[in-house]
């Protein structure tokens, strides 16, 4: 497992609210349909911008964005997150 | 603990309707945790006044207005890949304090495209959610009417 994937995995944890252990899930389940919910996206959303010190742009500040591990994944990669940074 | 239908009110026009409800707690910790940050994501400037700014106090109003975000998607039910950005749902609050939806960009062409006219909104908070639900008409036969 990347350390990518490991950062957005523990913000999962920690703030998407889910009914089930993060580790259970694949790159591509479907989050809501795991559980969570559009508000806990947008806290995700925000936990990822602090782990990986990057910004999601406007564009990107909607419910498919954080729709799989692997879209978040994807995003991380286009706006050139690579690992979590130290604070 | 959410609903959306559609029923057949004439031959020529469709209602939709969608609801949701979202728990305050869980808006006032994210206004906590990160305070303007997640209010200026997630709502316009116009909400945020509506709703009396960012802090704590807020947090009812803010709940109520991202339920009706979300009633609107609802209602304008996105394929998956054109999903509208939060901010291009907005609850527009008149004088008299009567509120409707206001969209615009990737929102604004799905609704256009739907045949979906003015969407009235009604917003309530208490019982530590806030919720909203909001009613479109379109024309039958109207790309997914």
């Amino acid at each position: 497992m990347s350390t990518t994937e490991e950062g957005i995995r523990s913000v999962l944890a920690e703030h998407a609210r889910l009914p089930v252990d993060v580790s259970t899930l694949g790159e591509e389940d479907d989050l809501y349909q795991a559980g969570m919910t559009s508000h806990a996206s947008v806290n995700v959303m925000l936990a990822l911008e602090d782990l990986f010190d990057i910004e999601f742009p406007d564009a990107k500040l909607r419910k498919k964005t954080f729709e799989s591990i692997a879209a978040i994944q994807e995003v991380l990669d286009e706006l050139g997150a690579s690992a979590p940074v130290d604070r | 603990m959410t609903e959306q239908r559609m029923e057949r009110v004439s031959d020529d026009v469709r209602l939709r309707v969608g609801t949701d409800v979202e728990s305050i707690d869980e808006v006032a910790a994210a206004v906590r945790r990160f305070g303007d940050r997640y209010v200026s994501r997630v709502y316009t400037a116009h909400e945020v006044r509506c709703s009396g700014g960012t802090g704590a106090a807020a947090a009812p109003g803010l709940a109520a207005r991202f339920a009706a975000k979300e009633a609107t998607l609802k209602v304008l039910r996105p394929d998956g890949h054109r999903v509208p950005t939060w901010r291009s749902i907005e609850v527009l609050r008149h004088t008299d304090g009567w509120c409707e939806m206001r969209l615009t960009d990737e929102a604004a062409e799905l609704a256009r495209q739907a045949g979906l006219g003015e969407l009235a909104v009604s917003l309530s908070h208490g019982a530590g959610v806030g919720m909203a639900t909001v009613i479109g008409m379109c024309a039958a036969g109207g790309a997914g009417s």
